[in-house]
Order: C-alpha cells, then structure tokens, then sequence
C-alpha cells in the first residue's frame, strides 16, 4: 500500500542507519594481527632462529587498566664481557603496533633486568626476545588479561 | 629548560664493583596517534622516540620507545659502579625536545 510507504525516513530506517554509523564511527585502527607480529620479527631477526628460555618476563596475569601495565624483563645473562645481553625487545600481539619497546644493553649494566609500563589495547600475549652476545635469540611469552583497553 | 622533564633516582654513593639499581621517569604525554578528539579528528602521534643513560662519558642504556609505551615513560635498570662520575640520562621526542638530568655518583 502506498500509504505504508513514507515519504520521510521512517524512525526504523533512521535507527537503523544511525546504528550502521555508529558501528562505522567504533572501527579502530589495524589492530596487529600475529600475522603482524611475524613480520614484525622478521624484520627485525630476519629468519634467526628464536629459541625459548633464559627470558622471563614479570608481568601482572590480569591487567585492569590497559594503559598502565608494569612489565619487567630479565634474562639469565652474567653480563660478562664476553657473554652478555645486547638487545631486550619486546612485541605486542594485538595492539596497533607490534612493536612495544627495544632496550640495548652492555657489561656495564652487570645484570640484565629491565622495568617499564607499557599499554596493551586488549588481552593477548607479550613476546620477549633477548639478543645475546653471541648473536642467539631467546624468548618467552606472557599472556596479560586486559580489562580496560590501553587504546583511545 | 625550566621544567623538570625527567626525574631520576640514582644512589648517591657506591661500592666499587656493585650493581646499582637506577630509576627514570621522563615526563612525556606519550601520545601514540590512534587516538581520536572529541570531533573524531585523529590526535597526532608526539611520543618519545629514544632514552638514553651515559655513565662517564659512555652510554650505558638506550632504549627505542614506540607507541605502546605509558605517558609519563618510566624505566629502571642497573649499572655497575666503577668509579665516581656523571650520569647523564636524555630524552628526546618526534619533535626534537629534548629532557635531560645529570647526577654525580661516588664510587669508594
């Protein structure tokens, strides 16, 4: 029937189309896939083979507030001058960057522990990956529970 | 500069040979550039790009900040005193400002 037709937006029409707007207003940025992640680690090691252990990283299991999330690094090194730490990195799973934080290191830190806060735009898994000395890479994963997100 | 961009905490004093333990706190909005104002317009990226420590003349520490590092970056890390000296601990962003604070450590 014609009457049933409007020939303004019906509330309906307009509710969902604000609906549709809004949904398209809430995308966020790329969010880093892993996939990201691998690449991430590929430019940055190339094709090194990223062995786990000697890392371990200090990070609360359940993050309430996303923005503010206290991590500390150590990696078991005796910072001698011929066997020390030379780079601490640290990688994101799923924020918009898979690039959190790199560190470089020397003897004359004496002990290779590093503490920072870092912000996390959901819950997923941190990677840490030492670079020693003698050119080997180490890593060890977290995964941190996020609460309130650490993005916008 | 005026203000104190970056605050330290450094042991006055040390041990020959010991690791001391050094905290930094730089004062830096950290804005990553995916946030959005009030009208939807993205809020550019302004965040520290590099952090430094140099213990007598030397670099001993730099880090390389990205986006997901807090507002406000803080660090703590370790140096062996070797002997007494200036700790020169820099900041500088995607602007080109810059923070820095020196302290004097005494090594006995």
């Amino acid at each position: 029937m014609d009457l049933a037709t409007p020939k303004f937006i019906s509330r309906r029409r307009l509710l969902q189309a604000s609906g549709a707007a809004l949904v398209l207003l809430n995308v966020r940025p790329a969010i880093a896939t892993p996939e990201n992640l691998a690449a991430a680690l590929k430019q940055t090691f190339g094709d090194q083979r990223i062995q786990a252990g000697r890392i371990k990283i200090d990070i609360p299991q359940i993050a309430e507030n996303g923005n503010v999330v206290p991590v500390t690094i150590d990696v078991e090194s005796p910072m001698a001058a011929d066997d020390y730490v030379k780079r601490i990195h640290l990688f994101s799973e799923h924020n918009p960057l898979p690039d959190i934080v790199e560190f470089e290191l020397s003897p004359h830190n004496g002990k290779a522990r590093v503490s920072t806060r870092i912000r996390l735009a959901k819950s997923q898994n941190v990677l840490a990956v030492a670079v020693l000395s003698d050119d080997t890479l180490w890593s060890a994963q977290a995964l941190i529970e996020v609460t309130v997100s650490g993005c916008g | 500069m005026a203000v104190a961009n970056l605050k330290v905490r450094v042991p006055k004093s040390a041990k020959r040979g010991a690791v001391i333990e050094v905290f930094a706190l730089s004062v830096h909005p950290m804005e990553s550039g995916f946030r959005l104002d009030n009208v939807g317009k993205n809020i550019p990226r302004h965040i520290i790009e590099t952090f430094t420590c140099a213990y007598g003349g030397k670099e001993v520490f730099r880090a390389k900040l990205h986006p997901a590092i807090t507002a406000n970056p803080y660090f703590a890390f370790h140096i062996v005193a070797t002997e007494s000296g200036e700790l020169v601990f820099a900041w500088k962003d995607d602007k080109g400002n810059i923070g820095e604070e020196r302290v004097t450590l005494t090594v006995s």
